[in-house]
C-alpha cells in the first residue's frame, strides 16, 4: 500500500522558501520546483501513486478500451453458429447436457432454443458473424473471437465484478485500477482510467465495477458523465471565474508553501500538486467533451447526434480518451439481459445491436486509421452469454450462461482474424475442455499485452498477495502474436 | 496363432511387471521414505492439509476432508494415488506446483502397487510426535505484563509508556521531539478524540490555562463530550462495515442505525471492550438480554444481502457467514482466517477444518428482524395510545355483549317495519380527474372505469353538481367489469382495492381555492376485509384504508359489486357556484378501484344504510335455526353498525388505530439482529470453498493451539465463541485491540499490519509497549476511555510532528516515535471541519441518516438510476458526516473520494489517499462552497473588529485553530484585495447564502471576497491535517 505518511527525502526550506515569497506568476508550485530541476515539468508529483512506471516487459499495447455489454448477449445470436441447435429447436435439452448444473432461472427440462439470425462468413479470416452485427463484419479482418469463454457465477453482480476484478466478491481492485497500479498514468490533466456508461441504466454491480479495491484511492476508475459536468464537481461554483479560481489555487500553494517550510512534511506538495492536475482538468475536459472538432465524416462514421448521450457518442470520447494518453476506458452498455418479455430476443435485441453495432465497427476503423490501434487493445463482451435453452417468459429468451460464450477483441497487439475454441453442436460446452478459456485466462492476456506479467502484478492485503487473475491465469497463445 | 503361443507371448511381455508384481512392496523401506520427502511437509504432525495426515499409513486409510485416501486393494479408487497421478478431476494434482516435481511414474507405479497389495503396514507404527503449532511466533505467546524500563536521568517521562519508547530511542541515539505548543495539541486532542477542531475559544481555554492539570481538564472535557461517542463509534463501525444498505446488486434500503446509535452509546458510557464484544457477537444469548444486546447482535448483520433474482440464497447466506468467520478473526485476532476457507492457511496453524469449526459457531442463527423503540415523545405516546386501544376495543366488546341481548327485538323490529325508502341521485356527468395518469372513462351507466396507463398508486378526483338541493350523504359504489383481473372491482391482481382515503368537500367554482371539507359522521359497507373497516377510508390517516378481500374459509367471490356510504356530520346545501369534490386516494401499489359510481341522497340520516333494507329482509326471512353462519354474522354486523353506539365506538377504536400506526413508524423502528436457533444447523467443511461441495461435518471449536473454550459440555454457541474472544488467557484480542486504538492516536499502529497478527505480520516496533498496554488494558478491566487517556498523556503523544532532518537517515518511516505524524483526517471529519468553521455544523445527535446534498447524477450510472436522494431540509443537511446514508453501491461521493471504506468488507485501517479529484470536490462542491460562503458570512458578522488583519486572524484560527504567521496573513490579505478589485459587473459569486445572514451594510461583492478567503483557507492542506 502506498504509505503517504512516509517521510522522503526533504525539499530544501530555503528554496521553497524563496519561491514562495514571490509573486507566483505561473500557477503553482510543481512548476516552481520544477524550474529548480528538483521535479522535471511534465512528471507528477514526487510520491505520486500515478507516476508512469516501466512495463515488466516490452510490449505493443499502451492503452485498453473494454466495450462492456453489460447483462450478457447472446453468444448464439451473434457469433457463435450452431445449425444443429436450430435442426433440434424445441426438444427438450438432452440430460446429459444440464446434470448437476444450476441456472438463475432455468429449469433442467427446458427446451433447445435456435436462433433465427442468419450467419455468414466475413472478411478473409472467414469470421462468422449473425446479420444483427453488419457493422461489425465488415471490419471482422481486425478482430479475433474466443467462442469458448466461461466464468464462474451466474448471477449478473457477481459475474460482473469477476469480469472487472477477478474475484466475485466486493472489495478488490478492478483491472483499470491494476494497470494503473501497474503502469502509472502519463496523462497530465485526465484521469487515468475513465468510465462511461449509455444505455437505460447503469450496470448491476455500480461503483464496484470501477472501484480501485484495496489499492489507492488514485488507481479508481472516474466516471465521465453525459450530463452535467462530466466528471464530478469539475465546474467552478457560479460565479467563480477562471481568474478567480486560479488566484484561489495560488494561494491555497501559497499557504501550504509555508506550511510546508514549517512542518517539513512532503505529503503537502503532492497536495498542491493534486491541486494544480486539478485545475489543468478544469481546463481540458471541456474540451474532451466538445466534438466540434470532429469531422462530419467521423460523427458519421460513428453515428452521433451532437448533443445526444449514446454509446456512439461514448465510443468516439473513448477514442479521445486514449488519444490524450488515458491507460484504460471502460464502456458500459445496458442493457443485454434478453430473458424475453421487455427484453426480448426480437425487437429488443435487434434495437441493443443497433445501438453498439456501428459505433464499435466506427471505433476500431478509427483507431486503426488514426495509427493508435496497434497500441490500443479494445475488448468487445459481456460478464457472461446465454443457454442454448430458451426461457419462457412474456416471450422466449435466453437464461444466463456461463460454459461457454464470445467475446471479441482486437489491436494492442492481438492477432488479428483468429477465432479461439469452438463449442460442441449446442453451443453447450466447449468441444474439449482444453478449449476453455477462463476469465482469468483473458486477463492475464490483457495484462500481458500491456507488459505486465499477471503473476507478478501482485498488492499484499491482510496477509495475502492479491493479484487481478487470483489463482489463475493462463495466457491464450493463439492471441498473442 | 495356436493357443499355446498366444500364452507365452502373453508371458513374455508380462513377464517384467509380473515379476514385479511378485515382489511385495516394503511400507517401511520404500513407502514411507517415499511420502515423508514428498508429502509430510502438508500433511504430516505439523500441518494437516485438508486435514489429512500421511505420517502413519493408518492415518492415511482414515483420510482427510475428503475421504479416504488410501483404499487398501483399490489403488484406482484411492485418492492417494490419483493425486500423485495428476489425472482425477475429484482431487488436485500433488504435490502442488510450488512444491517440487511432480512423482516420477516408478514412484507412481510402486505406490500403486503398495495398495493393490492391500496396503501392507507395520502393526504399531507411530505417528510424528505432534509439534507445537503454537510455534514461537510473538503474537501467539502468553501475554505477560513487561517490566517497565528504567527512567533515566532527564527524561520527561510522564507515563510508562514514555519510557518504553525513550528506551528505545536512547538506544538509536535519537531524542524525542518537544511537546507541540498548546493550540496544535488542543486541535489534535480534539481530532482524535471527537473528530471535530476546536472553537477559537476553545483554544485559548488551554492557551490561557496557567494552572496545574490543564492539559488533564483538556483531555477530560473531550472526553467527556457526546461527540466523542461518535468520533470513536465511527473508527468502530469501518470494522462493524456498517452501511444503510444491502450491497450487491439491488443494494435494497435496510435499517441498522439502531445498531450504530448503540455502538455510539457504548462508546459514550465508557463500556468494557469485553462486554462491548459479547453484546456484539452474542447479546441475544445473554441471559435475560435486553432490547439493546440484542440490537448489538447487528454487528455480524450488517454483511450483505444478494436479492437478485435467480440468486442461489444458500450461497450467499454461506457468504455471509465467511465474512462473518474472516470479520471475527481480523477484527479480534488479528488473524487472517478467511485465507482457509478454501485449503490450510499457508503461513498460520490454523487447518481449513478449523476455519469451518469456527464457522459452526456462526452457522445456527436464525437472522429476523426486531422492531425497537425509537427515543422520542413518540414512543411514549405509542405506549399511551396503546392503553388507550386496549380500553377502546374493551369498550367496544361491552357494547357488543349488550347488543347481543338486544339482537331478537331488533329483528322483531325490522320484520314490522316498513322502511321509507331513500333516493340516490347519482353524479351525472361528473369532472373526473386521475392525477397518476390514468384514464378515467365514464360508462353510460354513470359509472367511471379505470383502465389506460396505469399508475402504481393514484388520486382520483371527482367534481361535480350533486343534484339534489341538500346532501345529508354519500354513496360509493365499487363495481366489476370484465376489464378489470377477474373482473374487479380493484385494479389488484386479485381483484381487491385499498381505498386509503376518501375526502368530501364543496368547492367554490368562482375560486377553487375556497375549498371546505365536509367531514363524515358515519361510514358503513356493506362488506369489509378484516382489519381494512370502511372508517379506515374516513380516518384521516393515509397509511390505512377500506378493502374487501374476503376472510380466509368463507365463500363467495371478491369480485362483487360493493357499496359504501358516508353519512355528513352536517347537510350540506350548495349554490350554483358550488360543487361537490370527492377524492378518493390509492397509496397502495397497484391496489387502485377499477370502476365506481357515486351518488348522493338528501334522505334523514339515519335512514342511509349501505346493506338495503330489502337485502336485510331477505336474510330475516330465514329463521334464524336454518340460517348459515355467514348470514348470521352478517345479521348481527348491520345490527352493530346501524346501532349509534357501536358504530360512534368503532370509528372511535379506527381512529385510534390509525393513529398507532402513524405513531409505530415514527416511534419504532425494525432492524436487524440475531437468533440463535433451537436446533443448530450441520457444519460441513466446503471442499475447496465450495458449499456445493460438503466434506467432512464438522462441530464448533476452536483451533487447539489457541486457549481453551470455557463452554457447557453439550454444545458451545456464539456466546461462548464471544467469551473466548475476551478471555483474560487470549494472546491476540487484547494486543489486537490496543495497537488498533493506538494506530488511531499516531496513524500506524506499534504492529504496522493492524489486521494481521499471524507468522506474516511486520514485528511490533515496541514490543514490550504493545503487551505492557495489552496487559494493562486487560487489567484494568477492559476500559477504552482509561486507555485513551493513558496514551493521551503521554509525552511520546503530545510530541511535535514536524519532520526532523536528523530523522531522515535513521527512522524516516518515524517508526521508533521521535516525533508524532502529520495524518489527513478522515472524509468524515473534513466535512464536519467545515460545517463547524462555517458555524452549521448540528450537533444532533444519533438517529436516523440523512441526505445532505451530493452532486447530481451520482445515482445515473447505477443499476437503480432513478434511485432518489431526497436532500434533507433544515438541520440534517448539516449533520455529522457520519449520518450521511449509505447506500453501499453508490456512496456518497465525498466519502468515497476522501477513503471512506465502502464497508463490503471489515476496514481497519483507512486508506490517505491524495487525488486531483479530492482538490476538485473542495474547492467546487457545492456543499463546501455552501460552508465558504458561511463562514464568510460568519466573519463578517462575529469577527472581532472590522480591521481585516482581526478578521483574517479570526478566522485561521476558526479554520486552523492558530494564529496566522504575518507570512499567511499576508498572502491572504493579498487575496482580499484582488477579490475586492474584481471589476463590478462580474459576477458575485453568491449562491447559497441566505440573505438573512448577511450582516447590515455587508454588499455582495465583500461577501464574495470573503467567500474566495474562506474557500482558501477551507482549501489548506493544513485544514485537512491533524498535526
Amino acid at each position: 500500500m502506498t504509505d503517504h505518511t512516509e517521510l522522503t527525502p526533504l525539499l530544501a526550506r530555503r528554496d521553497f522558501l524563496h519561491h514562495c515569497g514571490l509573486g507566483l506568476g505561473s500557477i503553482g508550485l510543481t512548476a516552481l520546483l520544477a524550474s529548480d530541476g528538483i521535479l522535471s515539468a511534465a512528471s507528477p508529483a514526487p510520491g505520486d501513486p500515478l507516476q508512469p512506471k516501466a512495463p515488466h516487459f516490452a510490449a505493443p499495447a499502451k492503452a485498453v478500451i473494454q466495450l462492456f455489454m453489460a447483462g450478457g448477449p447472446s453468444q448464439l445470436d451473434l457469433f457463435d453458429d450452431k445449425p444443429k441447435l436450430k435442426e433440434l429447436s424445441g426438444q427438450v435439452v438432452p440430460k446429459s447436457y444440464t446434470e448437476g448444473k444450476r441456472f438463475a432461472f432455468l429449469k433442467p427440462d427446458s427446451k433447445l432454443l435456435g436462433t433465427h439470425r442468419s450467419f455468414q462468413r466475413h472478411g478473409e479470416s472467414g469470421a462468422v458473424i449473425s446479420e444483427a452485427l453488419p457493422h461489425l463484419a465488415t471490419v471482422a479482418d481486425d478482430l479475433s473471437f474466443i467462442k469458448t469463454m466461461h466464468t464462474d457465477n451466474f448471477n449478473h453482480g457477481p459475474a460482473k465484478l469477476l469480469a472487472q476484478t477477478g474475484y466475485q466478491t466486493f472489495g478488490h481492485p478492478t483491472l483499470g485500477a491494476w494497470l494503473l497500479y501497474g503502469l502509472g498514468s502519463v496523462s497530465q490533466d485526465l484521469p487515468g482510467f475513465v468510465v462511461l456508461q449509455s444505455g437505460p441504466r447503469g450496470p448491476r454491480g455500480g461503483s464496484y465495477l470501477w472501484s480501485n479495491g484495496f489499492l489507492s484511492s488514485s488507481y479508481q476508475g472516474v466516471p465521465l458523465r453525459s450530463q452535467g459536468d462530466p466528471i464530478l464537481n469539475l465546474g467552478s461554483p457560479r460565479g467563480i471565474s477562471p481568474a478567480r479560481q486560479q488566484r484561489a489555487i495560488e494561494t491555497v500553494a501559497e499557504l501550504n508553501g509555508l506550511r510546508f517550510a514549517a512542518t517539513g512534511d512532503q505529503e503537502i506538495a503532492a497536495r498542491t500538486a493534486s491541486y494544480e492536475m486539478a485545475f489543468r482538468m478544469q481546463r481540458t475536459a471541456p474540451d474532451l467533451i466538445d466534438i466540434s472538432d470532429e469531422s462530419a465524416h467521423t460523427l458519421a462514421a460513428y453515428g452521433v447526434t451532437p448533443g445526444q448521450a449514446s454509446f456512439a457518442f461514448n465510443c468516439l470520447l473513448a477514442r479521445r480518451l486514449v488519444e490524450r494518453g488515458v491507460r484504460c476506458v471502460t464502456l458500459f452498455h445496458t442493457e443485454w439481459d434478453h430473458h424475453g418479455g421487455n427484453e426480448n430476443l426480437q425487437e429488443h435485441f435487434d434495437k441493443v445491436c443497433r445501438q453498439v453495432d456501428q459505433p464499435t465497427a466506427a471505433l476500431v476503423r478509427d483507431l486503426k486509421q488514426r495509427g493508435m490501434y496497434d497500441e490500443t487493445l479494445v475488448v468487445w463482451g459481456g460478464e457472461f452469454g446465454r443457454t442454448p435453452m430458451g426461457e419462457v417468459r412474456k416471450s422466449t429468451g435466453r437464461d444466463h450462461h456461463i460454459e461457454a460464450f464470445s467475446i471479441a477483441l482486437g489491436g494492442g497487439g492481438i492477432k488479428p482474424g483468429i477465432s479461439v475454441g469452438q463449442t460442441d453442436e449446442l453451443g453447450f460446452y466447449p468441444a474439449e475442455e482444453s478449449q476453455r478459456v477462463h476469465v482469468h485466462d483473458l486477463h492475464a492476456t490483457v495484462l500481458h499485452q500491456l507488459g505486465l506479467d499477471h503473476l507478478k502484478l501482485t498488492h499484499r492485503f491482510q496477509g495475502r498477495d492479491f493479484r487481478l487473475t487470483d489463482v489463475g491465469g493462463k495466457l491464450v497463445h493463439q492471441l498473442i502474436s | 496363432m495356436n493357443h499355446r503361443l498366444k500364452c507365452l507371448l502373453a508371458a513374455v511381455c508380462l513377464a517384467p511387471l509380473a515379476a514385479h508384481a511378485e515382489d511385495e512392496v516394503d511400507y517401511a523401506r520404500q513407502i514411507k521414505p517415499l511420502l515423508q520427502g514428498r508429502c509430510y511437509g502438508c500433511h504430516g504432525a505439523t500441518r494437516q492439509e485438508s486435514d489429512l495426515r500421511l505420517d502413519t499409513a493408518a492415518l492415511a486409510i482414515k483420510g482427510g476432508v475428503s475421504g479416504p485416501a488410501v483404499i487398501a486393494g483399490k489403488s484406482s479408487e484411492s485418492l492417494l494415488l490419483q493425486a500423485v497421478r495428476r489425472d482425477s478431476d475429484e482431487v488436485s494434482p500433488m504435490p502442488p506446483d510450488d512444491a517440487g516435481p511432480p512423482l516420477t511414474a516408478a514412484e507412481v507405479e510402486l505406490i500403486r502397487r503398495w495398495i493393490d497389495a492391500g496396503a501392507p503396514r507395520p502393526e504399531s507404527e507411530e505417528a510424528f510426535a505432534a509439534a507445537d503449532r503454537r510455534g514461537d511466533h510473538w503474537a501467539f505467546q502468553p501475554l505477560e505484563r513487561p517490566p517497565l524500563p528504567e527512567l533515566r536521568d532527564g527524561d520527561a517521562a510522564r507515563n510508562p509508556i514514555d519510557l518504553f519508547v525513550l528506551a528505545r530511542l536512547h538506544a538509536a541515539g535519537l531524542a524525542p521531539s518537544p511537546a507541540a505548543d498548546r493550540p496544535t495539541l488542543t486541535r489534535r486532542l480534539s481530532l482524535d478524540l471527537t473528530g471535530l477542531p476546536p472553537t477559537p475559544e476553545e483554544v485559548d481555554l488551554f492557551a490561557n490555562d496557567g494552572e496545574p492539570g490543564a492539559y488533564g481538564r483538556l483531555v477530560e472535557r473531550l472526553l467527556a463530550s457526546p461527540r466523542y461517542g461518535e468520533r470513536w463509534g465511527r473508527h468502530w463501525l469501518d470494522q462493524a462495515r456498517y452501511a444503510d444498505s444491502d450491497g450487491y446488486t439491488n443494494d435494497v434500503a435496510r435499517v441498522m442505525w439502531p445498531y450504530r446509535d448503540w455502538v455510539i452509546d457504548a462508546f459514550n458510557a465508557d463500556q468494557p471492550f469485553d462486554a462491548f464484544t459479547v453484546e456484539q457477537l452474542a447479546g441475544d444469548l445473554l441471559p435475560n438480554a435486553t432490547t439493546d444486546q440484542v440490537v448489538a447482535t447487528g454487528f455480524h448483520r450488517n454483511t450483505q444481502q444478494n436479492r437478485e433474482g435467480g440468486s442461489d440464497a444458500e450461497q450467499y447466506r454461506v457468504e455471509a457467514i465467511v465474512d462473518r468467520v474472516s470479520t471475527t478473526g481480523v477484527v479480534f485476532l488479528g488473524l487472517t482466517l478467511g485465507c482457509a476457507r478454501c485449503h490450510d492457511h499457508k503461513y498460520d496453524p490454523i487447518s481449513q477444518r478449523e476455519f469451518y469449526q469456527l464457522f459452526a459457531f456462526l452457522n445456527s442463527q436464525d437472522e429476523p428482524k426486531l422492531t425497537v423503540p425509537r427515543s422520542g415523545p413518540e414512543y411514549e405516546q405509542l405506549l399511551e395510545v396503546r392503553k388507550e386501544i386496549a380500553a377502546a376495543a374493551k369498550r367496544l366488546d361491552a357494547i357488543e355483549a349488550e347488543l347481543a341481548g338486544q339482537l331478537d327485538a331488533w329483528e322483531a323490529e325490522q320484520r314490522r317495519q316498513e322502511p321509507p325508502p331513500v333516493q340516490w341521485v347519482t353524479f351525472a356527468s361528473p369532472d373526473v380527474r386521475s392525477a397518476g395518469g390514468a384514464t378515467l372513462t365514464r360508462l353510460p351507466d354513470d359509472s367511471i372505469l379505470v383502465g389506460g396507463d396505469l399508475p402504481e398508486t393514484d388520486t382520483y378526483t371527482i367534481v361535480a353538481s350533486p343534484g339534489v338541493p341538500r346532501v345529508t350523504a354519500l354513496r360509493l359504489e365499487v363495481l366489476t367489469h370484465e376489464s378489470l383481473p377477474g373482473g374487479g372491482p380493484g385494479w389488484a391482481s386479485n381483484g381487491n382495492f385499498v381505498l386509503n382515503e376518501l375526502e368530501v368537500a364543496a368547492v367554490d367554482m368562482n375560486s377553487p381555492a375556497n375549498r371546505r371539507r365536509l367531514n363524515v359522521a358515519r361510514a358503513e359497507a356493506d362488506h369489509a376485509q378484516p382489519r381494512f373497516p370502511i372508517t379506515d377510508a374516513v380516518d384521516g390517516v393515509e397509511k390505512t384504508g377500506w378493502a374487501i378481500n374476503l376472510k380466509p374459509g368463507t365463500s363467495g367471490s371478491i369480485h362483487t359489486d360493493r357499496t359504501a356510504v358516508l353519512v355528513l356530520e352536517e347537510p350540506w346545501s350548495g349554490d350554483d357556484a358550488t360543487r361537490l369534490e370527492v377524492t378518493l386516494r390509492h397509496n397502495n401499489k397497484a391496489y387502485l378501484i377499477g370502476r365506481f359510481r357515486l351518488a348522493v341522497t338528501s334522505a334523514a340520516a339515519e335512514l342511509v344504510k349501505a346493506v338495503p333494507d330489502n337485502q336485510l329482509a331477505g336474510l330475516l326471512a330465514t329463521p334464524k335455526q336454518e340460517r348459515s353462519a355467514e348470514a348470521q354474522a352478517k345479521i348481527v354486523e348491520i345490527f352493530q353498525q346501524r346501532n349509534p353506539k357501536w358504530s360512534a365506538q368503532q370509528q372511535r377504536l379506527s381512529r385510534l388505530q390509525a393513529k398507532e400506526k402513524q405513531l409505530a413508524s415514527a416511534g419504532t423502528v425494525t432492524t436487524l439482529v440475531m437468533q440463535e436457533r433451537s436446533q443448530p444447523r450441520e457444519t460441513f467443511v466446503h471442499i475447496r470453498g465450495d458449499f456445493l461441495r460438503p466434506g467432512r461435518r464438522v462441530t464448533a471449536g476452536v483451533p487447539d493451539w489457541l486457549h481453551p473454550l470455557k463452554a457447557e459440555p453439550s454444545r458451545p454457541t456464539r456466546l461462548d465463541l464471544a467469551r473466548w474472544l475476551v478471555a483474560t488467557d487470549n494472546p491476540l484480542t487484547a494486543r489486537v485491540t490496543v495497537n488498533r486504538i493506538w494506530q488511531q492516536f499516531f496513524g500506524r499502529g506499534l504492529v504496522e499490519t493492524e489486521n494481521d497478527f499471524g507468522r506474516q505480520s511486520a514485528p511490533p516496533s515496541h514490543p514490550q509497549l504493545l503487551d505492557w498496554l495489552a496487559a494493562e488494558f486487560i487489567s484494568s478491566g477492559w476500559q477504552m476511555k482509561r486507555l485513551h487517556r493513558l496514551i493521551a498523556h503521554s509525552e511520546t503523544y503530545r510530541q511535535a510532528s514536524h519532520a526532523r532532518a536528523d530523522l531522515l537517515e535513521t527512522d524516516p518511516n518515524n517508526r521508533l516515535l521521535a516525533r508524532q505524524n502529520r495524518l489527513r483526517l478522515e472524509a468524515e471529519a473534513i466535512r464536519d471541519s467545515a460545517l463547524a468553521a462555517a458555524g452549521v455544523l448540528s450537533t444532533t445527535i444519533k438517529g436516523p441518516s440523512v441526505f445532505p446534498p451530493q452532486p447530481d447524477g451520482v445515482m445515473t450510472m447505477t443499476r437503480n438510476p432513478n434511485r432518489k436522494w431526497n436532500v434533507s431540509e433544515g438541520e440534517d443537511r448539516y449533520r455529522r458526516g457520519m449520518y450521511t446514508y449509505f447506500w453501499r453501491s453508490t456512496p456518497h461521493p465525498f466519502l468515497k473520494l476522501f477513503n471512506a471504506p465502502e464497508s463490503n468488507t471489515t476496514c481497519t485501517r483507512r486508506d490517505r489517499s491524495n487525488t486531483p479529484l479530492q482538490a476538485l470536490t473542495l474547492l467546487n462542491d457545492e456543499a463546501f462552497y455552501e460552508a465558504a460562503q458561511a463562514l464568510a458570512a460568519r466573519i463578517l458578522r462575529d469577527a472581532p473588529s472590522a480591521d481585516p488583519d482581526r478578521q483574517i486572524a479570526y478566522a485561521f484560527t476558526t479554520c486552523l485553530g492558530r494564529q496566522p504567521s504575518r507570512a499567511e496573513a499576508g498572502a491572504l490579505r493579498r487575496l482580499l484585495a484582488a477579490e475586492l478589485a474584481e471589476p463590478p459587473g462580474g459576477e458575485p459569486g453568491v449562491r447559497f447564502a441566505p440573505a438573512s445572514n448577511l450582516p447590515d451594510g455587508v454588499d455582495a461583492i465583500r461577501l464574495a471576497a470573503w467567500t474566495s478567503v474562506a474557500r482558501v483557507l477551507l482549501n489548506t492542506d493544513e485544514f485537512i491535517t491533524r498535526e
